[in-house]
């Protein structure tokens, strides 16, 4: 039982050690790190910004209101924001084979993802989350909650986060192929995320069922929303995949340990 | 037990060729080898004689395509994370330590993701601190230091945990002399008062007679000789030239053991098989002219492998 | 000026060797292209004429961006980028004491590479976009124009990357400036958002400012929003940001080159 906490809490404590390595090292330069910190929540909040500009120019988008919006933006925010502070720097993979610290870090005892993982960390990524949070926030004092309700909100956000974080690292293994493809990981989780920024009903019903079914992104917040905000599902899908995110969650890790597993074991190394 | 027992052991590497489709090539083929605990290896060839791809592969970085491997009583590509334990591995060209922070953040880190003991720390940093001369550079910023001290700094960082297998892939390369003497000066130490593994790949043949008791040659993939340094030269054929200069010019040189391959003025060049001792040739001649002066050429690492290649 | 076309000539096939690069990239824009075209269809939907624009000038406006931000480097990168690199690793030295202009040399080289990201990640998103939606078709002169805006649009976001690039001479470091300026570019290129739907304070402002000629006034010549007088003055603006930022490139370069070779190196 105590082996099993150590091989649990070790790898979570030697990240932590890590990313406090790059933090301080990224002291070292500290105009740019007073900027980055400045520009960072900024960037990130222009999405939120042009939504409310949006809602200069219309009075609800697909049906829903700047509110309700607002809780399925933060909420994707979050999941994305958590998911990037953590694992984020997974697409930095190409790069990190491509100069070779790739095979130093495999010569480690610390697990290789969590290497790859905590490498460059950077505080300033925590914008994202703080930002989405507060508009999450303020989106929730218009939510009517109840004990159930909230436990669904509970368990969005860590199904979001962790759906995110398989996205993260799922098709970032593609860079253990082809190292200059960070862009693919880009289209699917940014573009997920932007994707569920907005109320699904602006998608043709063909895209919502895919991403239902195919790339489960729908689950890291349109599902348990609708159950939040009381709504009734637009396309009529069953009302049980709105407490499904969990489950999502759970079938997206499973796919991503394999593609991490199966990148690791094709890994061929640079050069001679 | 060996701590490397390498049987053989086979690497393809699928490489794309413009137009042509994908097309199997075989960096390291039917590879066998033991190295015994406090054994110095060299482990020699010409560039992408694979070289590398075996180094990858005995610290799990590559998975071999087959055979059978075991370091340190694990299957490296299996358990790497155990492995690690066991291993310090140096790569010439790159740096483990933290570019913008000093050299003593590296090794803070290293001993708490290695779980060292503390005490055992302290001992091995205050011993590397002193032998490797870090003193003065535990608080610089690794981009400040030279090519040298970054060296040594990694090689500390490499030791730190106590491992039993030191890898070292061409650690003195772009060093100047007086650095490379330090440092074989130092893994001599290593290996004679810790009794740590050496394995070290250069192109350096000084490196590998300051340290290797044994040398390893590979080319094209195949291991192609396994033994001693001395050795080496025999199977190849290699040869040393004994440089003699007289006090006047005289006719060719005739002794027993040694063939006189060339003659300018008073200096004349005498070719002898490097497996030879140079005493009786040094003898003879002594004995026979007027010497002014004596010297002794060794041959270079890739002269020896190439002929190893013409007579093989 | 046969150097500089040969410096240009020279970047366009550097950038052509990152096939790999190139694929996933235009996959990433496409996707978001796609995500926005949904988006916009359902603000038109429910306000037909926001912003001036019908629906199909929202979706031609939706893939113009996603083509135009490689070309134009809204993000950041390019030859500024190189020169980055140089001032950190302290090879720029070099650099001053060859017989040409760094600006030239460096603006040659930008322009290399967007010509490139034009023919490869601009084309290729536009082209998948017309395919799939109803997209506005261009009037000859529009299309003229657009193609024309492209060059000044490049000279401008280059001058502009060139400025945050030379502050690594005194930070060391240029990625904090860099991302202030590509908050600020995302925001005001129109990228983000199309000008015209912002509230009328705030386009204001965003029209006089030089990110404008990235997105918002290629895509308004592209639709033919702005045409005759109106045209000339957005390219007369836009020209006038080039001209003044250029200028400033040139004058922090000199104070830099002073400060190299008083330090040298």
């Amino acid at each position: 039982m105590a082996d099993l906490a150590a091989r649990v809490l070790e790898p979570v404590v030697d990240f932590g050690r890590i990313a406090r390595l790059w933090m301080r090292a990224t002291m070292a330069y500290p105009a740019s790190f007073w900027m980055l910190a400045v520009s960072s929540p900024l960037t990130t909040g222009l999405d939120f910004v042009a939504l409310v500009i949006i809602f200069g120019n219309v009075d609800d988008l697909g049906g829903f209101s700047l509110t309700e919006i607002g809780f399925l933006y933060g909420a994707t925010g979050v999941g994305i924001g958590v998911a990037d502070l953590v694992v984020g720097r997974v697409g930095n993979l190409g790069e990190l084979v491509r100069t070779g610290r790739l095979d130093t870090m495999m010569t480690k005892p610390v697990p290789l993802l969590v290497q790859v993982c905590a490498d460059g960390f950077a505080l300033r990524r925590l914008a994202r989350v703080l930002q989405s949070g507060a508009v999450l926030a303020w989106a929730a004092t218009y939510v009517d909650w109840s004990p159930a309700r909230v436990a669904t909100t509970g368990a969005m956000l860590v199904s979001g986060s962790l759906i995110f974080a398989a996205l993260f690292v799922g098709m970032s293994c593609l860079q253990f192929w082809t190292t200059d493809t960070a862009e693919v990981a880009n289209g699917f989780t940014y573009g997920g995320n932007t994707a569920t920024q907005y109320p699904l009903t602006v998608f043709p019903v063909e895209v919502v069922k895919a991403l239902t079914f195919v790339l489960p992104i729908a689950f890291v917040n349109w599902y348990p929303a609708l159950y939040v905000l009381g709504r009734d599902d637009p396309f009529g899908l069953p009302s049980w995949l709105q407490h499904a995110s969990p489950l999502a969650a759970v079938v997206c890790l499973g796919a991503c340990a394999l593609a991490w597993r199966s990148g690791v074991r094709h890994y061929t190394s640079t050069g001679s | 037990m060996a701590l490397i027992e390498a049987r053989d052991l086979n690497r393809t590497f699928s490489v794309r060729r413009r137009g042509a489709g994908r097309r199997d090539v075989v960096a390291v083929r039917d590879v066998t080898f033991d190295v015994e605990p406090g054994e110095m290896v060299g482990y020699i060839g010409p560039n992408g004689a694979g070289k590398s791809t075996t180094i990858k592969m005995l610290t799990g970085i590559l998975v071999p395509t087959s055979g059978h491997l075991r370091v340190a009583g694990v299957e490296p590509s299996r358990d790497r994370r155990r492995l690690a334990r066991q291993i310090g591995v140096v790569f010439g060209q790159r740096t483990s330590l933290w570019w913008d922070l000093p050299l003593r953040d590296s090794f803070d880190l290293l001993h708490r993701i290695y779980r060292t003991d503390p005490a055992r720390h302290r001992a091995n940093l205050a011993e590397f601190v002193e032998l490797l001369a870090l003193g003065d550079l535990l608080d610089t910023p690794v981009r400040q230091l030279s090519l040298g001290q970054r060296m040594r700094g990694d090689i500390a960082a490499a030791l730190l945990h106590d491992p039993a297998i030191l890898y070292l892939d061409e650690p003195t390369i772009g060093l100047d002399v007086v650095s490379k003497g330090r440092l074989r000066e130092f893994l001599r130490a290593l290996n004679a008062t810790r009794g740590v593994t050496l394995l070290l790949t250069t192109h350096d043949l000084q490196d590998i007679e300051a340290l290797c008791d044994r040398v390893v040659v590979i080319d094209h993939g195949t291991l192609v000789y396994d033994g001693s340094l001395p050795g080496l030269h025999e199977v190849g054929g290699s040869t040393r030239t004994l440089v003699v200069d007289l006090a006047d010019a005289a006719p060719p040189i005739a002794v027993p053991g040694a063939d006189t391959v060339r003659v300018e003025g008073p200096r004349q060049w005498l070719r002898f098989p490097a497996e030879a001792s140079a005493a009786p040739v040094v003898a003879a001649v002594a004995a026979a002219y007027d010497v002014a002066d004596l010297s002794i050429q060794e041959p270079a690492i890739e002269d020896v492998i190439r002929s190893l290649y013409g007579s093989g | 000026m046969r150097l500089y076309v040969a410096v240009a000539r020279g970047s366009f096939r550097r950038y052509a060797t990152y096939l790999g690069a190139t694929v996933a990239g235009t996959f990433a824009n496409t996707v978001f292209g796609l995500v926005l075209c949904f988006v916009y269809t359902a603000v038109w939907r429910a306000n037909p004429e926001a912003g001036g624009y019908d629906v199909a000038d929202a979706l031609t406006y939706v893939w113009i961006g996603q083509g135009l931000i490689m070309v134009v480097a809204i993000w950041g990168g390019g030859s500024p980028d190189d020169l980055a690199a140089r001032i950190r690793s302290g090879d720029v030295a070099i650099d001053f004491y060859r017989p040409v202009s760094i600006l030239a040399w460096y603006l040659a080289a930008d322009l290399g590479r967007a010509a490139y990201h034009l023919l490869s990640r601009g084309v290729v998103p536009f082209v998948l976009g017309a395919l799939l939606f109803d997209l506005h078709r261009p009037s000859p002169s529009g299309a003229a124009l657009f193609l024309l805006a492209l060059p000044l649009a490049v000279v401008v976001s280059f001058a502009l990357r060139l400025l945050a690039a030379l502050s690594a001479f005194w930070l060391l470091d240029d990625t904090g400036p860099r991302s202030l300026l590509g908050f600020v570019a995302l925001f005001f290129s129109g990228l983000t958002l199309p000008l015209v739907l912002f509230p009328d304070g705030l386009r204001h402002v965003a029209l006089v400012l030089p990110w404008q000629s990235f997105v918002q006034l290629p895509a308004d010549l592209f639709l033919s929003k702005r045409t005759g007088l109106d045209a000339v003055a957005g390219f007369g603006l836009a020209a006038a940001w080039a001209a003044v930022l250029l200028l400033a490139c040139a004058a922090v370069l000199r104070r830099a080159e002073r400060r190299v070779v008083v330090q040298g190196g």
